[in-house]
């Protein structure tokens, strides 16, 4: 059974509808907004914790469970002042293939500054930034006019929706980087510094921005949440698997009649989400080759894996690969599948912010090579030093951008050595013909 | 890492833009976005700053902008910033362009989505024009960038122009684009795809139909 337009949350993802904050609130955003806060933060942070709610950010670590790390009683500074916690919310949504939080943003935004209001409370914050990437331009204007309207309605700044909380929401643009989308480098880049990532620990709910407890959210894990909190945890926890409750917007992009974003139950079968919403795949069934499931950080799944497979974070670890942030990149069978996971790692090698030596040097090396594995002018053996440097690379390095760059190519070489080993002999060939 | 490196520092670039100061319509938003963060935090509007000051520039020359090395400094003073730290961050997010670009700065999205739904054709077209990457044309009107994702994936392929986001691009209609801002007009933005609305599954919408003619309040239909 597939999910009723009644239970999607976000009801205006398209934007035929407008965005402003009388719209929204006649879709029944900022409804008594007072009385959810009056829960207290315990409740709220039980009811997270009950709807199964996982960071749709592409970690999948449990939302409830993570503001529940946030001290109760805030640290002191050197001076023996309270230090202030914050929230930080990630919109510097950069993964290829993902393209979910810009629709929120422009065409919802009201839900995700309702749910930085509680989310922000729960946690005992005193304010939360949005960091937007700055290649959301149109997008960013929509959200600082948003929270204006916010501010100007009296539902944010002091005695914030009248609930007696005050609590502040500010925008910061980032400035096109991939890396700052990683949170602590968000953090970093939220100083005004490059975004490279910090070691962990401290983790940030210790000590985050400006030395402050901080939580990193998706924009996706908060915008739900006042929903969540209206209609409860068991209606949220209705849909999806055990474990992969709720619903998700999955973004289909590549080879498919008709590309969109979409709200979904979670564990939707990859068949039925693609048949029910994107026209099919292009020339059929039999024409899809491969799927990246998850954004270009996960590995690819072959067509007889996926097809069956369910949409949600188990159901594509047990293929070999991830639900991410459910940005499904389709391939059929006219693709070039060795060029597209070789501009996949020349994304890294463009990305990597040069902190870390395997990165900075890692990502560059695979992408070369991958481009001579494209085109064939490599030595067989080549492909067992790529796996093995990419191992090399994995875990080596401060953040996931190096797990994330060394993933995708180790999916094409477990899914297609065939291809890659049949274009070095096809020019081994030539050479040898050529000689004769 | 991307591959970028600073415009030289001359006589003649100070000449002209060692006065640089914001114009009232800039102070006024520098001032704004300086007070988002807290006290003795101001460092953290650096890249809110950057991106006024290159917007300035852009006004003044007729271009997206760019950020010469003396503005680069007249920032750090605005932040009490060291220069180098304010040339780290210009340097390292690559929407700060580092040296002059053009009229409008076309980046076309050659990332794996994109790729799959044909970014190459949308490319060769930039190309046929006389465009190549991070180069402007000679008649100074194009600036020409494969860039990374952009997150508009679900309707690829797609081309930032200056503020611009314009998608579903087919060779033809990015042409047209290109010919409408040659000419000076605004062409629409969005999605170029014929009876799209934006990112729904285009002719045939499979959620949220009551949506399309009003504002839907779905509340009465919760159980």
């Amino acid at each position: 059974m597939s999910l009723a337009d009644k239970d999607r949350i976000f009801t205006n993802v398209y934007g035929y509808q407008p965005w402003n904050l009388a719209a929204a609130q006649a879709r029944g955003d900022w409804d008594n907004t007072k009385d959810l806060i009056a829960r207290g933060r315990d409740a709220i942070i039980q009811e997270m914790k009950d709807s199964g709610l996982r960071g749709r950010g592409g970690a999948g670590f449990p939302t409830g469970m993570k503001w529940s790390f946030m001290p109760k009683e805030p640290p002191k500074d050197a001076a023996g002042n309270p230090k202030p916690s914050f929230l930080v919310i990630n919109a510097d949504e950069s993964e290829p293939g993902s393209c979910k939080d810009r629709e929120i943003i422009r065409h919802d935004p009201h839900k995700l500054i309702e749910g930085a209001l509680v989310a922000g409370f729960a946690m005992n914050a005193r304010a939360a930034y949005i960091y937007i990437r700055g290649e959301y331009i149109r997008e960013a204007e929509t959200l600082f006019a948003a929270v204006q309207e916010a501010y100007d309605a009296g539902l944010l700044g002091k005695n914030a929706a009248g609930s007696g909380y005050d609590y502040d929401v500010f925008v910061h643009r980032g400035a096109g980087a991939y890396i700052c989308g990683e949170e602590t480098a968000m953090i970093e880049s939220l100083e005004g510094k490059k975004g490279q990532p910090r070691l962990k620990p401290p983790f940030p709910a210790g000590a985050g921005l400006y030395g402050c407890p901080t939580t990193v959210n998706n924009v996706e894990s908060i915008a739900v949440a006042p929903t969540i909190l209206r209609r409860g945890a068991s209606w949220f926890s209705s849909f999806g698997a055990e474990n992969n409750r709720g619903t998700k917007l999955f973004q289909i992009s590549g080879h498919v009649n008709r590309p969109c974003v979409v709200e979904e139950a979670m564990s939707i079968p990859f068949s039925e989400l693609i048949e029910k919403h994107c026209g099919g795949i292009r020339g059929g069934k039999d024409n899809l080759l491969a799927v990246i499931p998850g954004g270009s950080s996960v590995p690819l799944v072959p067509a007889a894996q996926i097809w069956d497979a369910p949409m949600d974070f188990d159901g594509l670890k047990a293929v070999g690969s991830g639900l991410g942030t459910a940005a499904v990149i389709v391939m059929d069978k006219s693709t070039d599948i060795v060029r597209a996971i070789s501009r996949i790692s020349y994304f890294y090698k463009h990305e990597s912010c040069g902190q870390c030596t395997p990165c900075r040097e890692g990502t560059g090396w695979m992408w070369r090579v991958m481009e001579r594995l494209r085109t064939g002018e490599a030595h067989v053996e080549e492909i067992d030093m790529l796996q093995q440097v990419t191992k090399q690379v994995e875990g080596h390095t401060i953040c996931a951008l190096g797990d994330a760059a060394a993933w995708p190519i180790q999916g094409l070489i477990k899914h297609f050595r065939p291809e890659i080993e049949r274009r070095i002999e096809e020019r081994l060939g030539g050479l040898r013909e050529a000689a004769e | 890492m991307a591959e970028r490196s600073i415009e030289p520092d001359t006589p003649e670039l100070r000449a002209r833009w060692g006065q640089f100061a914001w114009t009232q319509g800039w102070a006024d938003k520098a001032k704004a976005a300086i007070a988002r963060y807290p006290e003795g935090r101001q460092r953290s509007a650096v890249m809110a700053l950057l991106d006024y000051a290159q917007r300035q520039v852009g006004e003044e020359t007729n271009t997206q902008g760019w950020l010469p090395i003396p503005v680069i400094e007249f920032v750090a003073r605005e932040l009490s910033m060291p220069v180098i730290r304010v040339l780290e961050v210009a340097t390292f997010y690559t929407m700060f362009n580092l040296v002059p670009v053009g009229r409008y700065h076309v980046q076309v999205c050659g990332t794996t989505p994109c790729m799959l739904r044909g970014s190459d054709d949308i490319i060769a077209t930039c190309e046929k024009r006389g465009m190549h990457h991070g180069h402007t044309t000679k008649d100074g009107l194009w600036t020409f960038t494969e860039v990374e994702c952009m997150g508009n994936c679900a309707s690829a392929p797609m081309v930032q122009i200056n503020d611009d986001n314009y998608e579903d691009l087919t060779p033809e209609r990015m042409d047209a684009i290109l010919d409408a801002l040659a000419r000076g007009e605004q062409p629409k933005t969005g999605t170029q795809e014929p009876g799209r609305h934006t990112v729904e599954p285009a002719g045939a919408l499979s959620t949220l139909t009551a949506m399309v003619d009003e504002n839907h309040d779905y509340r009465g239909e919760w159980a």
